[in-house]
Protein backbone atom coordinates (compact mmCIF):
# COMPACT_ATOMS: atom_id res chain seq x y z
CA UNK A 1 0.00 0.00 0.00
CA UNK A 2 1.11 3.78 -0.44
CA UNK A 3 2.49 5.88 2.34
CA UNK A 4 0.24 8.33 3.80
CA UNK A 5 0.86 11.57 1.97
CA UNK A 6 2.87 14.10 3.99
CA UNK A 7 0.70 17.04 4.41
CA UNK A 8 1.27 19.75 2.13
CA UNK A 9 -1.04 22.84 3.79
CA UNK A 10 -1.13 24.08 -0.04
CA UNK A 11 -0.99 20.84 -2.33
CA UNK A 12 -2.11 23.36 -5.76
CA UNK A 13 -1.20 26.58 -5.82
CA UNK A 14 -1.68 28.34 -9.58
CA UNK A 15 -0.52 31.71 -9.46
CA UNK A 16 -1.48 34.38 -12.56
CA UNK A 17 -2.51 31.76 -14.80
CA UNK A 18 -3.32 32.22 -18.84
CA UNK A 19 -4.11 30.21 -21.25
CA UNK A 20 -5.32 30.89 -25.32
CA UNK A 21 -5.86 29.36 -28.27
CA UNK A 22 -5.34 30.04 -32.00
CA UNK A 23 -8.22 29.21 -33.97
CA UNK A 24 -9.20 30.11 -37.80
CA UNK A 25 -5.94 32.92 -37.36
CA UNK A 26 -7.68 34.36 -34.20
CA UNK A 27 -6.52 34.31 -31.03
CA UNK A 28 -8.72 33.07 -28.74
CA UNK A 29 -8.10 34.24 -24.41
CA UNK A 30 -9.83 30.72 -22.86
CA UNK A 31 -8.31 31.75 -18.93
CA UNK A 32 -7.16 35.09 -18.10
CA UNK A 33 -4.98 35.60 -14.95
CA UNK A 34 -6.55 32.72 -12.96
CA UNK A 35 -5.52 32.14 -8.88
CA UNK A 36 -6.54 29.36 -7.25
CA UNK A 37 -4.70 27.10 -3.99
CA UNK A 38 -6.07 23.96 -3.36
CA UNK A 39 -5.42 22.78 0.43
CA UNK A 40 -4.93 18.73 1.38
CA UNK A 41 -7.83 17.56 2.06
CA UNK A 42 -10.53 19.64 0.56
CA UNK A 43 -12.57 19.21 -1.82
CA UNK A 44 -13.07 22.08 -4.52
CA UNK A 45 -16.04 22.67 -6.96
CA UNK A 46 -15.41 24.97 -10.01
CA UNK A 47 -18.77 26.38 -11.01
CA UNK A 48 -18.92 27.51 -14.57
CA UNK A 49 -21.14 27.48 -17.67
CA UNK A 50 -20.45 25.83 -20.81
CA UNK A 51 -17.70 27.29 -23.24
CA UNK A 52 -16.20 28.94 -20.08
CA UNK A 53 -12.68 27.07 -20.19
CA UNK A 54 -13.37 24.30 -17.71
CA UNK A 55 -12.08 21.62 -19.54
CA UNK A 56 -8.98 23.87 -20.46
CA UNK A 57 -8.54 24.45 -16.35
CA UNK A 58 -8.27 20.76 -15.68
CA UNK A 59 -5.92 19.74 -18.33
CA UNK A 60 -3.53 22.41 -17.23
CA UNK A 61 -3.73 21.34 -13.77
CA UNK A 62 -3.05 17.95 -14.74
CA UNK A 63 0.04 18.82 -17.15
CA UNK A 64 -1.71 17.98 -20.23
CA UNK A 65 -1.42 21.17 -21.61
CA UNK A 66 1.29 23.89 -20.31
CA UNK A 67 -0.49 27.99 -19.32
CA UNK A 68 0.74 30.70 -21.47
CA UNK A 69 1.55 32.55 -18.34
CA UNK A 70 1.78 32.14 -14.94
CA UNK A 71 2.94 29.24 -12.49
CA UNK A 72 1.48 25.88 -11.17
CA UNK A 73 2.70 24.47 -8.24
CA UNK A 74 1.78 21.47 -6.72
CA UNK A 75 3.57 19.62 -4.02
CA UNK A 76 6.01 22.77 -4.03
CA UNK A 77 7.49 21.81 -7.23
CA UNK A 78 6.23 23.42 -10.81
CA UNK A 79 3.91 20.83 -12.80
CA UNK A 80 5.99 19.97 -15.89
CA UNK A 81 3.55 17.41 -17.39
CA UNK A 82 0.80 14.69 -16.61
CA UNK A 83 1.72 12.07 -13.86
CA UNK A 84 -0.75 9.93 -11.51
CA UNK A 85 -0.15 11.98 -8.76
CA UNK A 86 -2.66 14.40 -10.24
CA UNK A 87 -5.21 11.64 -11.29
CA UNK A 88 -8.29 12.63 -14.25
CA UNK A 89 -11.44 11.65 -14.31
CA UNK A 90 -12.71 13.04 -17.89
CA UNK A 91 -16.05 13.88 -18.56
CA UNK A 92 -16.28 11.07 -22.37
CA UNK A 93 -15.22 8.19 -19.44
CA UNK A 94 -12.11 7.71 -22.03
CA UNK A 95 -11.86 3.80 -20.97
CA UNK A 96 -10.21 1.69 -23.46
CA UNK A 97 -13.12 -0.06 -24.95
CA UNK A 98 -10.94 -3.24 -26.43
CA UNK A 99 -10.35 -3.72 -22.26
CA UNK A 100 -12.81 -5.13 -20.07
CA UNK A 101 -13.78 -2.77 -16.48
CA UNK A 102 -11.28 -4.88 -14.66
CA UNK A 103 -8.48 -4.74 -17.49
CA UNK A 104 -9.18 -1.25 -17.50
CA UNK A 105 -8.41 -1.05 -13.79
CA UNK A 106 -5.53 -3.10 -13.89
CA UNK A 107 -3.77 -1.45 -16.52
CA UNK A 108 -3.65 1.82 -14.42
CA UNK A 109 -2.66 -0.60 -11.19
CA UNK A 110 -0.16 -2.29 -12.87
CA UNK A 111 1.71 1.16 -14.40
CA UNK A 112 1.13 3.03 -11.22
CA UNK A 113 2.44 -0.04 -8.60
CA UNK A 114 4.92 -2.10 -10.48
CA UNK A 115 6.49 -3.37 -7.30
CA UNK A 116 3.73 -5.07 -6.42
CA UNK A 117 3.17 -8.87 -6.53
CA UNK A 118 0.75 -9.77 -9.05
CA UNK A 119 -2.10 -11.33 -6.59
CA UNK A 120 -1.67 -8.01 -4.73
CA UNK A 121 -2.15 -5.89 -7.22
CA UNK A 122 -5.51 -8.33 -8.49
CA UNK A 123 -6.97 -8.38 -5.26
CA UNK A 124 -6.30 -4.40 -4.83
CA UNK A 125 -8.35 -3.85 -8.68
CA UNK A 126 -10.91 -5.84 -7.42
CA UNK A 127 -11.04 -3.59 -4.21
CA UNK A 128 -11.48 -0.60 -6.33
CA UNK A 129 -14.49 -2.49 -8.46
CA UNK A 130 -16.10 -3.49 -5.60
CA UNK A 131 -16.12 -0.07 -3.77
CA UNK A 132 -18.00 1.62 -7.00
CA UNK A 133 -20.77 -1.55 -6.73
CA UNK A 134 -19.37 -3.11 -10.16
CA UNK A 135 -18.26 -6.60 -9.47
CA UNK A 136 -21.07 -7.77 -11.25
CA UNK A 137 -19.52 -6.40 -14.62
CA UNK A 138 -16.05 -6.59 -14.18
CA UNK A 139 -16.05 -8.75 -17.24
CA UNK A 140 -17.91 -6.87 -19.32
CA UNK A 141 -16.47 -4.29 -21.78
CA UNK A 142 -17.48 -0.41 -21.68
CA UNK A 143 -19.55 -1.21 -24.77
CA UNK A 144 -21.98 -3.21 -22.62
CA UNK A 145 -22.01 -0.61 -19.72
CA UNK A 146 -24.54 2.51 -19.06
CA UNK A 147 -23.09 5.75 -18.99
CA UNK A 148 -22.94 5.85 -15.13
CA UNK A 149 -21.43 2.42 -15.01
CA UNK A 150 -18.97 3.76 -17.31
CA UNK A 151 -18.22 6.90 -15.14
CA UNK A 152 -17.98 4.27 -12.10
CA UNK A 153 -15.13 2.53 -14.04
CA UNK A 154 -13.35 5.36 -15.11
CA UNK A 155 -13.71 6.83 -11.12
CA UNK A 156 -12.45 3.66 -9.99
CA UNK A 157 -9.30 3.65 -12.09
CA UNK A 158 -8.33 7.01 -11.06
CA UNK A 159 -9.12 6.25 -7.13
CA UNK A 160 -6.99 3.23 -7.87
CA UNK A 161 -3.92 5.21 -8.52
CA UNK A 162 -3.93 6.91 -5.19
CA UNK A 163 -3.61 10.47 -6.83
CA UNK A 164 -2.79 13.10 -4.23
CA UNK A 165 -5.41 15.40 -5.95
CA UNK A 166 -8.84 14.00 -7.93
CA UNK A 167 -9.32 15.95 -10.83
CA UNK A 168 -13.30 15.59 -11.98
CA UNK A 169 -13.87 17.06 -14.73
CA UNK A 170 -17.53 17.56 -15.16
CA UNK A 171 -17.73 13.73 -14.29
CA UNK A 172 -21.54 13.48 -14.23
CA UNK A 173 -22.40 16.45 -16.76
CA UNK A 174 -23.42 13.16 -19.46
CA UNK A 175 -25.63 11.12 -17.01
CA UNK A 176 -29.12 11.14 -16.62
CA UNK A 177 -30.76 13.55 -13.31
CA UNK A 178 -31.10 10.31 -11.60
CA UNK A 179 -28.00 8.23 -12.38
CA UNK A 180 -26.15 11.46 -11.73
CA UNK A 181 -27.83 11.91 -7.96
CA UNK A 182 -27.29 8.71 -7.44
CA UNK A 183 -23.60 9.16 -8.09
CA UNK A 184 -23.32 12.07 -6.33
CA UNK A 185 -24.00 10.19 -3.02
CA UNK A 186 -21.28 7.42 -4.16
CA UNK A 187 -18.47 10.04 -4.77
CA UNK A 188 -19.62 11.76 -1.36
CA UNK A 189 -19.18 8.48 -0.06
CA UNK A 190 -15.98 7.99 -1.40
CA UNK A 191 -14.46 10.98 -0.91
CA UNK A 192 -14.98 10.85 2.49
CA UNK A 193 -14.16 7.44 3.17
CA UNK A 194 -10.84 8.38 1.23
CA UNK A 195 -10.19 11.43 2.71
CA UNK A 196 -9.68 12.91 -0.83
CA UNK A 197 -8.53 16.21 -1.85
CA UNK A 198 -10.38 16.95 -5.11
CA UNK A 199 -10.88 19.50 -7.94
CA UNK A 200 -14.70 19.40 -8.76
CA UNK A 201 -15.43 21.01 -12.00
CA UNK A 202 -19.11 21.20 -12.87
CA UNK A 203 -21.97 23.50 -14.24
CA UNK A 204 -24.52 22.26 -11.88
CA UNK A 205 -24.09 24.21 -8.51
CA UNK A 206 -26.54 21.77 -6.40
CA UNK A 207 -23.60 19.17 -7.34
CA UNK A 208 -21.32 21.82 -6.36
CA UNK A 209 -22.79 22.78 -2.93
CA UNK A 210 -23.60 19.13 -2.32
CA UNK A 211 -19.84 17.45 -2.64
CA UNK A 212 -17.89 20.49 -2.09
CA UNK A 213 -15.92 22.09 1.02
CA UNK A 214 -15.50 25.54 -1.17
CA UNK A 215 -17.73 26.58 -4.36
CA UNK A 216 -15.96 29.02 -6.89
CA UNK A 217 -17.10 30.57 -9.63
CA UNK A 218 -15.67 30.65 -13.14
CA UNK A 219 -16.76 33.46 -15.53
CA UNK A 220 -18.01 32.95 -18.65
CA UNK A 221 -15.13 32.95 -21.28
CA UNK A 222 -13.38 34.15 -23.42
CA UNK A 223 -11.03 35.44 -20.93
CA UNK A 224 -12.52 33.70 -18.15
CA UNK A 225 -11.12 33.76 -14.43
CA UNK A 226 -11.96 32.79 -10.81
CA UNK A 227 -14.22 34.97 -8.95
CA UNK A 228 -14.59 34.76 -4.56
CA UNK A 229 -14.50 31.52 -2.95
CA UNK A 230 -17.99 30.70 -1.12
CA UNK A 231 -16.89 28.02 1.95
CA UNK A 232 -19.85 26.07 2.10
CA UNK A 233 -19.76 24.25 6.04
CA UNK A 234 -22.93 22.68 5.63
CA UNK A 235 -22.77 19.11 7.85
CA UNK A 236 -21.72 15.55 6.35
CA UNK A 237 -23.25 14.03 5.23
CA UNK A 238 -25.58 15.36 3.13
CA UNK A 239 -28.37 13.96 1.81
CA UNK A 240 -29.69 15.88 -1.05
CA UNK A 241 -33.21 15.33 -0.51
CA UNK A 242 -33.05 16.86 2.75
CA UNK A 243 -30.07 19.54 2.11
CA UNK A 244 -31.64 21.07 -0.66
CA UNK A 245 -34.90 22.65 1.22
CA UNK A 246 -32.41 24.38 4.32
CA UNK A 247 -32.50 27.99 4.38
CA UNK A 248 -28.84 27.50 4.41
CA UNK A 249 -28.47 25.46 1.63
CA UNK A 250 -30.60 27.82 -0.25
CA UNK A 251 -28.95 31.33 1.07
CA UNK A 252 -25.48 29.71 -0.51
CA UNK A 253 -27.15 28.81 -3.55
CA UNK A 254 -28.45 32.09 -3.59
CA UNK A 255 -25.38 33.68 -3.02
CA UNK A 256 -23.36 31.78 -5.89
CA UNK A 257 -26.15 32.06 -8.33
CA UNK A 258 -25.82 36.16 -8.36
CA UNK A 259 -22.10 36.01 -8.49
CA UNK A 260 -22.39 34.00 -11.30
CA UNK A 261 -25.05 36.55 -12.97
CA UNK A 262 -23.28 39.17 -11.91
CA UNK A 263 -19.80 38.29 -13.40
CA UNK A 264 -21.51 37.24 -16.55
CA UNK A 265 -23.33 40.60 -17.12
CA UNK A 266 -19.69 42.52 -16.30
CA UNK A 267 -17.85 40.41 -18.68
CA UNK A 268 -20.95 41.11 -21.26
CA UNK A 269 -20.76 44.63 -20.05
CA UNK A 270 -19.37 45.70 -23.67
CA UNK A 271 -21.69 43.19 -25.83
CA UNK A 272 -24.27 44.72 -28.24
CA UNK A 273 -27.75 44.64 -26.72
CA UNK A 274 -30.03 41.78 -27.53
CA UNK A 275 -31.81 42.48 -30.10
CA UNK A 276 -35.95 42.35 -29.76
CA UNK A 277 -37.56 39.76 -31.22
CA UNK A 278 -39.76 40.64 -34.45
CA UNK A 279 -43.97 40.88 -33.25
CA UNK A 280 -45.44 38.48 -35.23
CA UNK A 281 -49.36 38.37 -35.51
CA UNK A 282 -50.93 35.23 -36.94
CA UNK A 283 -53.21 36.18 -40.05
CA UNK A 284 -56.19 33.22 -40.86
CA UNK A 285 -57.01 33.28 -44.18
CA UNK A 286 -60.89 33.28 -45.17
CA UNK A 287 -62.19 29.74 -44.90
CA UNK A 288 -63.30 29.11 -48.29
CA UNK A 289 -64.88 25.34 -49.68
CA UNK A 290 -61.97 23.51 -50.63
CA UNK A 291 -62.35 20.70 -53.20
CA UNK A 292 -62.22 17.59 -51.45
CA UNK A 293 -59.01 15.64 -53.46
CA UNK A 294 -57.10 18.82 -51.95
CA UNK A 295 -57.66 18.16 -48.27
CA UNK A 296 -54.90 16.84 -46.07
CA UNK A 297 -53.99 16.17 -42.65
CA UNK A 298 -51.78 19.54 -42.44
CA UNK A 299 -52.62 22.42 -40.53
CA UNK A 300 -54.99 25.06 -41.90
CA UNK A 301 -53.30 27.76 -43.96
CA UNK A 302 -51.22 30.10 -41.29
CA UNK A 303 -49.60 32.34 -42.30
CA UNK A 304 -47.07 34.79 -40.41
CA UNK A 305 -45.93 37.99 -40.78
CA UNK A 306 -43.50 40.46 -39.63
CA UNK A 307 -45.01 44.39 -39.58
CA UNK A 308 -42.29 46.66 -40.47
CA UNK A 309 -40.18 49.04 -37.98
CA UNK B 1 -38.97 -5.04 -56.97
CA UNK B 2 -40.37 -7.55 -54.50
CA UNK B 3 -37.62 -9.26 -51.85
CA UNK B 4 -37.96 -12.73 -51.34
CA UNK B 5 -36.33 -14.53 -48.65
CA UNK B 6 -34.44 -16.69 -50.71
CA UNK B 7 -32.78 -13.88 -52.92
CA UNK B 8 -29.15 -14.54 -51.96
CA UNK B 9 -29.50 -18.32 -53.25
CA UNK B 10 -31.79 -17.78 -56.63
CA UNK B 11 -30.11 -14.25 -57.88
CA UNK B 12 -26.48 -15.09 -57.70
CA UNK B 13 -27.58 -18.72 -59.46
CA UNK B 14 -29.19 -16.89 -62.19
CA UNK B 15 -26.69 -14.28 -62.97
CA UNK B 16 -24.29 -17.37 -63.48
CA UNK B 17 -26.47 -19.60 -65.36
CA UNK B 18 -26.82 -16.27 -67.44
CA UNK B 19 -23.00 -16.18 -67.47
CA UNK B 20 -22.74 -19.56 -69.10
CA UNK B 21 -25.40 -18.37 -71.44
CA UNK B 22 -23.28 -15.78 -72.64
CA UNK B 23 -20.18 -18.35 -72.76
CA UNK B 24 -21.78 -21.40 -74.49
CA UNK B 25 -22.95 -18.39 -77.05
CA UNK B 26 -19.46 -17.13 -77.63
CA UNK B 27 -17.79 -20.27 -78.11
CA UNK B 28 -20.66 -20.81 -80.39
CA UNK B 29 -20.35 -17.60 -82.48
CA UNK B 30 -17.49 -15.88 -82.27
CA UNK B 31 -15.42 -16.89 -80.33
CA UNK B 32 -14.52 -20.45 -81.69
CA UNK B 33 -11.24 -21.05 -79.74
CA UNK B 34 -13.18 -20.37 -76.24
CA UNK B 35 -14.27 -24.32 -75.26
CA UNK B 36 -17.56 -24.71 -74.45
CA UNK B 37 -18.38 -24.74 -71.03
CA UNK B 38 -18.39 -28.60 -71.10
CA UNK B 39 -15.29 -28.81 -72.65
CA UNK B 40 -13.99 -26.66 -70.35
CA UNK B 41 -14.89 -28.79 -67.28
CA UNK B 42 -13.61 -32.39 -69.27
CA UNK B 43 -10.52 -31.05 -70.01
CA UNK B 44 -10.06 -29.67 -66.68
CA UNK B 45 -11.72 -33.35 -64.99
CA UNK B 46 -7.97 -34.83 -64.11
CA UNK B 47 -6.99 -31.63 -62.15
CA UNK B 48 -10.22 -31.13 -60.12
CA UNK B 49 -11.25 -35.14 -59.39
CA UNK B 50 -7.88 -35.26 -58.47
CA UNK B 51 -6.52 -31.89 -57.07
CA UNK B 52 -3.61 -32.88 -55.19
CA UNK B 53 -1.95 -35.25 -57.81
CA UNK B 54 1.59 -34.72 -58.39
CA UNK B 55 2.22 -36.23 -62.55
CA UNK B 56 5.34 -33.99 -63.25
CA UNK B 57 7.10 -30.54 -62.73
CA UNK B 58 4.26 -28.59 -64.57
CA UNK B 59 1.44 -31.44 -64.43
CA UNK B 60 0.25 -31.29 -60.89
CA UNK B 61 -3.71 -31.14 -59.26
CA UNK B 62 -5.37 -27.58 -59.34
CA UNK B 63 -5.15 -27.47 -55.47
CA UNK B 64 -1.42 -28.60 -54.98
CA UNK B 65 -0.59 -25.51 -57.59
CA UNK B 66 -2.95 -23.57 -55.70
CA UNK B 67 -0.49 -24.66 -52.41
CA UNK B 68 2.75 -23.46 -54.19
CA UNK B 69 0.70 -20.17 -55.13
CA UNK B 70 -0.45 -19.82 -51.30
CA UNK B 71 3.25 -20.28 -49.72
CA UNK B 72 4.52 -17.78 -51.88
CA UNK B 73 1.82 -14.89 -51.47
CA UNK B 74 2.21 -15.92 -47.59
CA UNK B 75 5.85 -15.07 -47.61
CA UNK B 76 5.81 -12.08 -49.85
CA UNK B 77 2.37 -11.06 -47.49
CA UNK B 78 4.15 -11.34 -44.55
CA UNK B 79 7.26 -8.93 -45.40
CA UNK B 80 4.70 -6.22 -46.53
CA UNK B 81 2.97 -6.04 -43.22
CA UNK B 82 6.44 -6.26 -41.08
CA UNK B 83 7.29 -3.23 -43.34
CA UNK B 84 4.70 -1.68 -43.66
CA UNK B 85 3.11 -1.57 -40.32
CA UNK B 86 6.35 0.27 -38.99
CA UNK B 87 6.06 2.46 -41.73
CA UNK B 88 2.04 3.37 -41.13
CA UNK B 89 2.33 4.07 -37.72
CA UNK B 90 5.80 6.25 -38.30
CA UNK B 91 3.60 8.15 -40.93
CA UNK B 92 0.57 8.19 -38.99
CA UNK B 93 2.66 9.55 -35.58
CA UNK B 94 4.70 12.18 -37.23
CA UNK B 95 3.68 14.90 -39.31
CA UNK B 96 7.19 15.59 -40.83
CA UNK B 97 7.70 12.08 -41.84
CA UNK B 98 4.40 12.24 -43.26
CA UNK B 99 4.99 15.51 -45.30
CA UNK B 100 8.27 13.50 -46.19
CA UNK B 101 7.01 10.67 -47.20
CA UNK B 102 3.40 11.25 -48.59
CA UNK B 103 4.53 12.48 -52.51
CA UNK B 104 7.21 9.33 -52.71
CA UNK B 105 4.22 6.33 -51.57
CA UNK B 106 1.73 7.97 -53.83
CA UNK B 107 4.37 7.58 -56.85
CA UNK B 108 5.13 4.31 -55.70
CA UNK B 109 1.97 2.77 -54.84
CA UNK B 110 0.21 2.98 -58.68
CA UNK B 111 3.25 1.15 -59.75
CA UNK B 112 2.22 -2.29 -62.00
CA UNK B 113 3.97 -5.58 -60.68
CA UNK B 114 5.23 -6.31 -64.43
CA UNK B 115 7.03 -3.44 -63.44
CA UNK B 116 8.88 -4.46 -60.06
CA UNK B 117 9.46 -7.71 -61.10
CA UNK B 118 12.34 -6.67 -63.48
CA UNK B 119 13.80 -4.65 -60.93
CA UNK B 120 13.62 -7.17 -58.30
CA UNK B 121 15.58 -9.59 -60.72
CA UNK B 122 17.94 -7.27 -61.15
CA UNK B 123 18.59 -6.23 -57.15
CA UNK B 124 18.07 -9.84 -56.31
CA UNK B 125 19.07 -12.29 -59.12
CA UNK B 126 17.28 -15.26 -57.88
CA UNK B 127 13.53 -16.32 -59.19
CA UNK B 128 11.73 -16.61 -55.91
CA UNK B 129 13.44 -13.88 -54.39
CA UNK B 130 12.55 -10.86 -57.13
CA UNK B 131 8.64 -12.66 -57.10
CA UNK B 132 8.60 -11.98 -52.85
CA UNK B 133 10.10 -8.47 -53.78
CA UNK B 134 7.15 -7.41 -55.73
CA UNK B 135 4.35 -8.84 -53.89
CA UNK B 136 5.65 -7.36 -51.09
CA UNK B 137 6.38 -4.15 -52.61
CA UNK B 138 3.03 -4.32 -54.75
CA UNK B 139 0.42 -5.33 -51.60
CA UNK B 140 2.31 -2.83 -49.04
CA UNK B 141 0.70 -0.14 -49.67
CA UNK B 142 -2.87 -0.16 -48.22
CA UNK B 143 -1.65 -1.91 -44.96
CA UNK B 144 0.70 1.45 -44.36
CA UNK B 145 -2.12 3.90 -45.19
CA UNK B 146 -4.62 2.49 -43.47
CA UNK B 147 -2.35 2.21 -40.16
CA UNK B 148 -1.37 5.52 -41.17
CA UNK B 149 -4.93 6.74 -40.54
CA UNK B 150 -5.69 4.16 -37.70
CA UNK B 151 -3.05 5.73 -36.01
CA UNK B 152 -4.11 9.49 -36.85
CA UNK B 153 -7.49 8.30 -35.61
CA UNK B 154 -6.26 7.30 -32.13
CA UNK B 155 -8.69 9.58 -29.99
CA UNK B 156 -6.68 12.06 -27.97
CA UNK B 157 -8.54 10.82 -25.04
CA UNK B 158 -6.98 7.57 -24.87
CA UNK B 159 -3.66 9.05 -25.52
CA UNK B 160 -4.22 11.32 -21.87
CA UNK B 161 -4.83 8.21 -20.18
CA UNK B 162 -1.81 7.18 -21.34
CA UNK B 163 0.14 9.96 -20.35
CA UNK B 164 -1.49 10.60 -16.59
CA UNK B 165 -0.72 7.49 -15.97
CA UNK B 166 3.43 7.97 -17.40
CA UNK B 167 3.26 5.08 -19.63
CA UNK B 168 6.35 4.23 -21.48
CA UNK B 169 7.03 4.34 -24.85
CA UNK B 170 6.66 1.21 -25.65
CA UNK B 171 3.32 0.50 -23.11
CA UNK B 172 1.78 3.30 -24.49
CA UNK B 173 2.50 1.99 -27.85
CA UNK B 174 1.45 -2.01 -27.12
CA UNK B 175 -0.89 -1.06 -24.96
CA UNK B 176 -2.79 2.00 -25.89
CA UNK B 177 -2.06 3.11 -30.05
CA UNK B 178 -1.69 -0.33 -31.40
CA UNK B 179 -5.21 -2.15 -29.92
CA UNK B 180 -6.33 1.84 -30.54
CA UNK B 181 -5.46 1.58 -34.15
CA UNK B 182 -5.49 -2.50 -34.89
CA UNK B 183 -9.20 -2.37 -36.76
CA UNK B 184 -7.67 -0.04 -39.26
CA UNK B 185 -4.90 -1.90 -39.36
CA UNK B 186 -6.72 -5.17 -40.16
CA UNK B 187 -8.86 -3.43 -43.24
CA UNK B 188 -5.21 -2.43 -44.58
CA UNK B 189 -4.23 -5.99 -44.19
CA UNK B 190 -7.51 -7.44 -45.86
CA UNK B 191 -6.42 -5.17 -49.01
CA UNK B 192 -2.63 -5.99 -49.16
CA UNK B 193 -3.78 -9.55 -48.96
CA UNK B 194 -6.24 -9.27 -51.93
CA UNK B 195 -3.14 -7.25 -54.11
CA UNK B 196 -0.70 -9.83 -52.74
CA UNK B 197 -3.04 -12.65 -54.58
CA UNK B 198 -3.60 -10.27 -57.76
CA UNK B 199 0.04 -10.06 -57.64
CA UNK B 200 0.89 -13.66 -57.56
CA UNK B 201 -0.25 -14.48 -61.10
CA UNK B 202 1.73 -12.00 -62.89
CA UNK B 203 4.72 -13.16 -60.63
CA UNK B 204 4.61 -16.44 -61.23
CA UNK B 205 3.88 -16.09 -65.10
CA UNK B 206 7.02 -13.78 -65.58
CA UNK B 207 8.91 -16.43 -63.80
CA UNK B 208 7.62 -19.51 -64.26
CA UNK B 209 7.10 -20.66 -61.03
CA UNK B 210 5.14 -23.89 -60.26
CA UNK B 211 1.72 -22.26 -59.37
CA UNK B 212 -1.86 -21.44 -60.37
CA UNK B 213 -0.39 -17.98 -62.45
CA UNK B 214 2.43 -20.70 -63.96
CA UNK B 215 0.15 -23.49 -65.29
CA UNK B 216 -1.64 -20.70 -66.51
CA UNK B 217 0.59 -19.41 -68.41
CA UNK B 218 2.18 -23.03 -69.27
CA UNK B 219 -0.93 -24.08 -70.51
CA UNK B 220 -1.62 -20.75 -72.84
CA UNK B 221 1.59 -21.71 -74.28
CA UNK B 222 0.73 -25.44 -74.50
CA UNK B 223 -2.88 -24.06 -76.50
CA UNK B 224 -5.36 -26.03 -73.80
CA UNK B 225 -7.63 -22.95 -72.97
CA UNK B 226 -10.14 -25.05 -70.83
CA UNK B 227 -7.10 -24.87 -68.17
CA UNK B 228 -7.12 -21.27 -68.63
CA UNK B 229 -10.35 -20.77 -67.60
CA UNK B 230 -9.84 -23.24 -64.74
CA UNK B 231 -6.85 -21.54 -63.62
CA UNK B 232 -8.95 -18.13 -63.39
CA UNK B 233 -11.68 -19.38 -61.72
CA UNK B 234 -9.78 -21.18 -59.04
CA UNK B 235 -7.83 -17.87 -58.74
CA UNK B 236 -10.93 -16.54 -57.97
CA UNK B 237 -12.33 -18.30 -55.64
CA UNK B 238 -9.28 -18.64 -53.82
CA UNK B 239 -9.36 -14.34 -53.48
CA UNK B 240 -12.41 -14.48 -52.63
CA UNK B 241 -12.21 -17.46 -49.76
CA UNK B 242 -9.42 -14.96 -48.48
CA UNK B 243 -11.42 -11.95 -48.75
CA UNK B 244 -14.00 -13.49 -46.25
CA UNK B 245 -11.50 -15.24 -43.92
CA UNK B 246 -10.15 -11.76 -43.30
CA UNK B 247 -13.27 -9.56 -42.72
CA UNK B 248 -14.18 -12.17 -40.18
CA UNK B 249 -10.99 -11.23 -38.37
CA UNK B 250 -11.82 -7.71 -39.10
CA UNK B 251 -15.44 -7.91 -37.97
CA UNK B 252 -14.34 -9.73 -34.96
CA UNK B 253 -12.23 -6.64 -34.28
CA UNK B 254 -14.25 -3.90 -34.63
CA UNK B 255 -16.92 -5.94 -32.78
CA UNK B 256 -14.25 -5.73 -29.95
Amino acid sequence: MPQEDTVDEHLLIMRGVSKGFVQGGRRIEVLADLNLTIHTGELVAIVGSSGSGKSTLVSLIAGLQTPDSGTIEFAAKPVSGPGPERGVVFQNYSLLPWLSVTDNIALAVNSVFPQWSTAERQEYVHKFIQMVNLSHAAHKRPSELSGGMRQRVSLARTLAIKPRLLLLDEPLSALDALTRAVLQQEIARICADEKITGLLITNDIDEALLLADRVIPLTAGPKATLGPSFVVDLPRPRDASVLFHTPEFRELRTKVMTHLLEMRHSTHASAKPARPLPSVIPVHERWRPVPKEAVSDQPSDVKFFAPKG
Amino acid sequence: MRLNKLDWLWMPLLVMVGVVLVWSLSSATWAPRLPTPTKTLQDSRLYILEPFAKRGEQDQGILRFTWYSLVLVAKGYVIAILVGTPLGFLLGMSKLFSKGFDPLIQILRPVSPLAWLPLGLILFGRLESAALFTIAICSMWPTVLNTAMGVRAIPQDYLNVGRVLRLSRWDMLGKIMIPAALPYMFTGYRLSLGLAWLVIVAAEMLTGAPGVGGFLWQEYNSDIPAHIILCILTIGLVGFVLDRLMSVVENRLRAA
